[in-house]
């Protein structure tokens, strides 16, 4: 199967693909990050591959000079029983990358969690709010920088008495 | 003139009070996570709070008067819980129950409040993850101590209630 999806990518997207991975039988992509949702909606449709389920997306931050962030993409084909991952590496400066929403209603939350967490900015996104720190929260907690016990003051208490 | 003294007990209006008080402490179940289950243990057959008088736990705030927090409180929960403590009619009275919510317990990082005493009054903190539902009856009986001495809510030292063991 690993092959085939291979072969099947390399030749639609030959320059959208930047590596292949294998590693015991996992399959892992790296895609150039403005192909992702064209690479996205062909997995979807294509009638052999069928992935049509988003299982997860979620960020990284790798916390080095180049390529900072990370977007994993999980997918599932339910008629194959079988699974990929897609990765998108994202810059610190230019930190936006599209949303697939328009492929998979599923991303939503996930990708607003990424956004909450650390601070990635998705293109075309529905409803792009956080959704577990509070609405006037300012930092991204899964950041490097940011520190273990938060920065002080910055999530309000109720007074006491 | 017929003799009532074998069927008439005399006592003070205060004493008489904080009898009733004190054998009817309807609890307001602040079951936020894992040591609301052993507080569902606390209420059911097996510890059984009806023989203290605590068995109606009401999910109305105005119906209660002692708040068991039982779960790890974070800073967005804490306004809700300060909003129910509010809620309660006085007097009323307060159960930390494990260690997230004396202490923040195992969770020490930026999402959890370090301990509920920074923002409502804790009469009892009841050690353990998940303390034993015994402990918290023990915490319990430690709240109808302070009502019958006559102590105020939130004030008087605070009570700490061990870990122990069943072999
Ligand atoms: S003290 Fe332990 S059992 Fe209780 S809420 Fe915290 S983690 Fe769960």
């Amino acid at each position: 199967m690993n092959q085939r999806i291979i072969e099947k990518l390399k030749t639609h997207f030959a320059d959208s693909i930047i590596s292949v991975n294998e590693f015991r039988e996992e399959l892992t992509i790296v895609v150039k990050k403005n192909d992702i949702v064209k690479v996205c909606q062909f997995l979807r449709d294509d009638e052999e591959l069928k992935f049509d389920s988003l299982r997860d997306v979620c960020g990284v931050d790798h916390y080095r000079p180049e390529e900072r962030y990370e977007v994993v993409y999980n997918l599932y084909s339910l008629k194959n029983k079988f699974r990929i991952r897609l990765k998108v590496r994202v810059e610190e400066n230019d930190i936006h990358v599209p949303s697939v929403t328009c492929v998979w209603e599923s991303a939503d939350w996930a990708e607003r969690e990424a956004y909450d967490m650390f601070g990635i900015l998705f293109d075309n996104h529905p409803d792009l709010r956080r959704i577990y720190m509070p609405e006037g929260f300012e930092y991204h907690p899964l950041r490097k920088e940011f520190p273990l016990m938060g920065i002080p003051g910055s999530l309000p208490l109720p007074r006491k008495n | 003139m017929a003799d009532f003294s074998d069927l008439l007990v005399f006592t003070k209006l205060d004493e008489l009070i904080k009898f009733a008080r004190k054998n009817s402490l309807w609890p307001m179940p602040m079951g936020i996570s894992c040591c609301a289950i052993e507080m569902m243990a606390f209420a059911g057959p097996r510890f059984d709070v009806s023989r203290f008088g605590s068995e109606a736990f009401r999910f109305s705030p105005r119906q209660s008067d002692l708040m068991i927090v039982a779960g790890t409180v974070t800073y967005k929960m804490s306004h809700v819980v300060r909003k129910i403590y509010d809620q309660m009619p006085d007097p009323k009275w307060v159960i930390a129950m494990g260690a997230c919510t004396s202490s923040g317990g195992m969770y020490r990082s930026y999402s959890v409040v370090q301990g509920i005493d920074q923002f409502i009054p804790v009469d009892v903190y009841v050690a353990g993850c998940p303390p034993r539902p015994d402990n918290l009856l023990k915490g319990l009986m430690e709240i109808q101590k302070k009502i019958a001495r006559g102590e105020k809510p939130g004030q008087k030292e605070k009570i700490y209630i061990e870990e122990t063991f069943q072999v």
